[in-house]
């Protein structure tokens, strides 16, 4: 059913039909919609779950990773700072193989403190273990939610997931979503039946100590299922788009790719912005196209080469920043022609929008006149060259 | 693929730490013991075992010689005994 | 019966005070008991992997977090409806409960989930090589806190960290000793026969941390109550209950025997104003037995 709703109510509509027996969040802009709605509905005996308000992000992951320890589904929302808190726990979650899913409203991390968006939170804890998923609307952040449970609890999987929205342009944005209805998601979406749990029947110790005779075998079992994610992430969509009708690839997706000259890859709410500039280059006659990375861990580095390939130039906008390096985005990219027969005859980076700066129209103008020949690292888009040039006397 | 790792319960008992002891182990003389328990009750390795009077003994297997059983018996019925020692 | 929830084949020193009231602790408990377990001696020494020696299910997560994780552990038994069924007891040492793990420890007590938390006081960071915790007793000599011209040790005296616990307005708050291991059994099983939060903190000697004889872990543990130096009383809904009185011996009796405070010895300043943190103690828990029924 559609429904004209606010982007945080929207997934607190859908984590709900998700049926989590423990809610456990800690309070910080602008995640705060997503939990209220969920601490309403409970309150109002819609969801049968348990909430836990706890003192901090950091108890907020434990409490999840305790109650998925146990065997129960389990859910949380965070954004910067609060994640930043969390981020041990976040390493200890993936490690153990538990299957929660987190919400993260992307926000500019401090400092200075900023409460608007960008994407530097989540970025920064891409070596986490968790897969993290990056929407661009309404509709997509719904419907990543519910498979974000189904990827998780995956037998072969056994992971966290991490679905990013944009902060304030998606936690608090307006649009008609269509929510699935509770038989769609239960169809879609089993209850969770755990491999291993806390249990008095059948006793075990997680989350052993580990010498180095094990410790990297466990490593690098965690890392061939991330990329093994690469495979059942489309398979699961797949299996959505028969249950709930609409078709996603769960990786990336491809707008005006077919013909373009020129490409914008960028994740996140942004690529509406540079979906809507695009069509008034199309308009024009100018071949610009556009890939949406969807999945940011585990990386599709396959799919961004076979769509890229034979791109003459390419433009990765970042909304976070690697300080000291390349952009994280545009790094990646890159990797995923290195030593390749085909690639482009120049990848440019780009940053865009920190810290809540608007991304216009005009911003992807901009970067795409900057898109020659000449490769460009990092380049600021929008930037205030009167405020760069003030200095401290 | 491996893990996630969860370990069986109690399988530490694979891990025989009596190999540990170097001076002595408690010999329990089982004569004027009155069963109080307290052997049992303080002994870190949980290694010694009995219900009636004057049978209780330890499993040198695991006991890493701590003596605090013999501190602890009220009846002095627990001596420490050199290691070597043949009993 | 003699099968231990707590099995042999651990790792910790010879004569651990730890591993004695652990074993304790959940023995009392029983087998329907999950445990949550912060980082520390204790996790290491017992679930090395593929070993441990845990007969219940027992989570370790990191170092601070095992009241937060034990709450979701709660949660979801809730959630399951079995909490009625089986305890939840959330454990660490003085360092993990008193500093880092103190947040999420509050957290847990003001929630008034229904767990027991245990904190085993050993008074410093013994798994990382004996620093101070703020749990350390005033004068004593740690790695962090050594002794020299200018130093005669921590320079604090305990955290009130029972009296924290309590000021949660909780049901149940006691100390402990391995000195006394039938008084640590009735104490958990009274907590966990309570519904809501409890807190029990445990005095745990460390033979190497605190320098003595691994022998006399259970005698330094009785000197210490014995001497006021570590009072053992109970707090229900708030209220002191109850308290084990003692004749009180000199601190010197306790202090001796311990290489930690050797350094303190012949300083008859020092001594005394670690006699005045066991009057102290004495005058404000009522531990002095009356005359009559001492003799």
């Amino acid at each position: 059913m559609k429904e004209f709703l606010e982007g945080s109510l929207a997934v607190a509509e859908i984590v709900k039909r998700c049926k989590p027996g423990v809610i456990s969040a800690y309070p910080i802009t602008p995640q705060t919609h997503i939990v209220e709605e969920l601490a309403n509905f409970v309150a109002e005996g819609e969801l049968a779950a348990q909430v836990v308000n706890v003192e901090s992000e950091h108890s907020a992951a434990s409490v999840v990773l305790g109650a998925s320890a146990t065997g129960v589904r389990a859910y949380t929302a965070t954004s910067s700072q609060g994640l930043f808190y969390m981020q041990e726990v976040v390493f200890n979650i993936a490690g153990m193989r538990l299957p929660v899913v987190m919400t993260c409203a992307n926000r500019a991390v401090s400092a200075p403190i900023n409460i608007w968006n960008d994407q530097q939170d989540s970025v920064s804890l891409r070596d986490s273990g968790w897969i993290q998923l990056f929407a661009e609307d309404l509709q997509e952040t719904v419907d990543l939610h519910l498979m974000a449970f189904r990827i998780a609890e995956d037998k072969s999987m056994m992971v966290p997931v991490m679905v990013c929205m944009d902060g304030f342009s998606l936690t608090h944005g307006i649009e008609t979503v269509d929510i699935p209805a509770q038989e769609q998601v239960d169809k879609f979406l089993p209850s969770y039946k755990p491999l291993y749990k806390l249990d008095v029947e059948n006793p075990m110790t997680l989350g052993p100590l580990v010498d180095p005779e094990y410790y990297m075998e466990a490593r690098y079992a965690l890392q061939q299922t991330l990329n093994s994610a690469l495979d059942l992430i489309p398979k699961v969509a797949g299996e959505f788009a028969k249950i709930v009708g609409r078709k996603y690839n769960g990786l990336v997706e491809g707008y005006h790719l077919e013909d373009a000259e020129k490409v914008i890859v960028a994740m996140g709410a942004v690529c509406g912005t540079v979906k809507e500039a695009i069509d008034e280059f199309r308009a024009k006659g100018k071949k610009i196209g556009l890939l949406k990375i969807v999945s940011y861990r585990p990386f599709p580095a396959q799919q961004i080469y076979d769509l890229l390939k034979d791109v003459s130039k390419v433009a990765v906008l970042d909304r976070a920043l690697s300080l000291g390096s390349y952009a994280p985005l545009a790094a990646e990219v890159k990797a995923a022609f290195f030593g390749k027969k085909k690639q482009p005859q120049v990848i440019s980076s780009f940053i865009v929008g920190l810290g809540g700066r608007d991304i216009t129209k005009g911003s992807i103008r901009e970067m795409l006149r900057l898109l020659t020949t000449k490769e460009l690292n990092c380049e600021f888009i929008d930037l205030k060259p009167e405020l760069v040039k003030e200095q401290y006397e | 693929m491996f893990g996630p790792l969860t370990s069986k319960p109690g399988t530490s008992k694979r891990n025989k730490t009596g190999s540990w002891r170097i001076e002595s182990k408690p010999k329990f003389l089982q004569k004027n013991c009155i069963a109080c328990k307290m052997c049992i009750l303080v002994c870190p390795e949980a290694c010694i075992t009995g219900e009636q009077k004057n049978t209780y003994i330890c499993d040198y297997s695991y006991c890493k010689g701590c003596s605090n059983c013999a501190v602890i018996c009220p009846k002095q019925d627990i001596e420490m005994i050199p290691e070597d020692s043949k009993e | 019966m003699s099968k231990h929830l707590f099995t042999s084949g651990h790792t910790a020193c010879s004569g651990c005070g730890q591993s004695m009231a652990a074993r304790l602790v959940i023995d009392t408990a029983g087998p329907n008991t999950i445990v949550a377990n912060n980082t520390g001696c204790l996790e290491v020494f017992s679930t090395k992997y593929p070993e441990s020696s845990w007969e219940v299910p027992f989570v370790h997560s990191l170092f601070e977090n095992c009241a937060a994780v034990a709450s979701g552990v709660e949660a979801a038994l809730k959630y399951l409806g079995t909490k009625d069924k089986i305890n939840v007891i959330a454990q660490a040492g003085d360092g993990g409960t008193a500093d880092i793990g103190l947040q999420a420890l509050s957290g847990m007590l003001e929630r008034g989930h229904d767990i027991l938390y245990v904190c085993y006081d050993n008074e410093a960071y013994m798994n990382t090589g004996v620093q101070r915790s703020g749990l350390t007793p005033f004068d004593t000599s740690t790695s962090t806190t050594p002794v020299g011209i200018k130093s005669t040790g921590n320079v604090r005296p305990k955290k009130l960290m029972p009296e924290i616990a309590n000021a949660h307005a909780i049901a149940y708050v006691a100390t402990a000793s391995v000195a006394f291991p039938m008084d640590i059994q009735r104490k958990v099983k009274k907590a966990i026969s309570l519904k809501g939060a409890k807190y029990i903190q445990i005095h745990v000697p460390c033979p190497l941390g605190w320098r003595y004889e691994p022998r006399l872990t259970v005698e330094v543990a009785k000197l210490a109550v014995e001497t006021g130096l570590y009072p053992l009383f109970e707090y229900e809904n708030g209220i002191l209950v109850a308290k084990r009185q003692i004749k009180p011996r000199p601190v010197e009796e306790y202090l001796k025997v311990q290489g930690r405070f050797k350094h303190l010895l012949n300083n008859q300043e020092e001594l005394k104003k670690i006699q005045a943190i066991a009057d102290a103690n004495i005058m404000k828990y009522g531990l002095k037995q009356e005359a009559a029924a001492a003799s």
